[in-house]
């Protein structure tokens, strides 16, 4: 596909998912209390986005990612957080 | 599909499926002993396929314990013992599907029992990677475990739910990626056509996620639908959704199609 037909079949959705991104924004900010780890890796990994450096998912993916190499101790819970907490979560 | 109505085996049968491939997952609970996995493995080789052909569908199936209830080492060794006694059922396709979840001590050390299990029996394996943040760091620990047993072939190993991030890897260690396509979280049919563009068709296969969170049994027939859209070839299109998933799958001589 040219860059143009890329643009016409998915502009309109992906504008749709930044509005949506940005009103999630708006309604956390709206919301009182502090951040935590994950708005924090949110903020991080929105900040991948800017500029013309390519594989932008894959960057965004890592900066929600746990990065250390060994295993934790014991499992706790079944789910997944999104984010990681760092190494005191 | 234990977790799927007939309503959903309708639907994929008139969408074009020729077979269903269940891994042995998690029951949204935690079974309480062994003899709930035997039960289960009951379910997946005897029931499931009867209610997958009244729709024209081929049934088959991967036994395992699952990593989301690898925290109990004993539990594990327990049904472990008790896969022999279903593995020559003619729909068993192999071990699967293991992998990890949190990345804990004990689910990789179940891992490492499993995959020995399934080396020792000449079986293919299903590996589940984690979800989410905990997908990088559960993706390198499988490769390892893997790659530290000299037994097993890269390519009869599948490794489950790759992303941007972990697609390479798992390409690079010689096996093969599957992506799991979900309608609201995880891999999106865009994204998944996305990884296909840029890792390329070899050793790639797509698969609907059918558990149950919200998931989509035509997922994989909708992403073909989409790599029409962006005017790749019938070909190429066949080759991902039924060539790739049948070229793997015929590894297991008990993998067979009706029609093909």
């Amino acid at each position: 596909m040219t860059r143009q037909q890329v643009l016409d079949l998915y502009f309109l959705d992906a504008r749709h998912k930044l509005i949506e991104v940005a009103a999630f924004l708006d309604r956390v900010e709206r919301a009182p209390g502090k951040d935590d780890f994950r708005l924090e890796a949110f903020r991080t990994a929105l900040g991948k986005l800017n500029g013309r450096q390519r594989e932008k998912a894959r960057r965004v993916l890592l900066a929600f990612s746990d990065p250390t190499k060994e295993p934790i101790l014991a499992a706790t819970g079944k789910g997944a957080a999104g984010a990681w907490p760092g190494r005191n979560g | 599909m234990v977790s799927r109505v007939t309503y959903d085996y309708e639907r994929m049968a008139l969408a074009g499926c020729q077979a269903v491939c269940e891994p042995a997952f998690w029951a949204g609970f935690d079974r309480s002993s062994a003899a709930g996995f035997y039960d289960y493995f009951r379910q997946l080789t005897e029931h499931e396929p009867k209610r997958a052909a009244r729709f024209g569908l081929k049934h088959f199936c991967w036994l395992c314990i699952n990593a989301k209830e690898a925290e109990d080492v004993k539990l594990a060794g327990e049904v472990i013992a008790l896969i022999p006694k279903f593995l020559n059922r003619p729909n068993v396709l192999g071990i699967g599907e293991i992998g990890l979840n949190k990345n804990s001590r004990n689910e990789l050390k179940v891992l490492e029992m499993q995959v020995d299990f399934a080396a020792w029996h000449n079986q293919l394996m299903l590996v589940h990677t984690p979800h989410l943040e905990d997908k990088l760091k559960g993706t390198r620990l499988i490769l390892d475990v893997l790659k530290n047993d000299k037994r097993v072939r890269p390519e009869h190993v599948i490794i489950d739910h790759v992303e941007e991030h972990t697609a390479g890897l798992v390409l690079d260690a010689g096996h093969w990626a599957g992506m799991t396509l979900y309608p609201e979280t995880k891999c999106s049919p865009a994204r998944a056509i996305d990884i296909l563009e840029t890792c390329g068709q070899e050793r790639v296969w797509l698969n609907s996620a059918c558990d149950w969170g919200v998931s989509d049994p035509l997922a994989v027939p909708r992403t073909a639908l989409e790599m029409k859209k962006r005017g790749h070839p019938a070909a190429a299109i066949d080759k991902v959704i039924f060539q790739n998933p049948k070229t793997f799958l015929s590894q297991c001589t008990k993998f067979r199609l009706s029609t093909h």
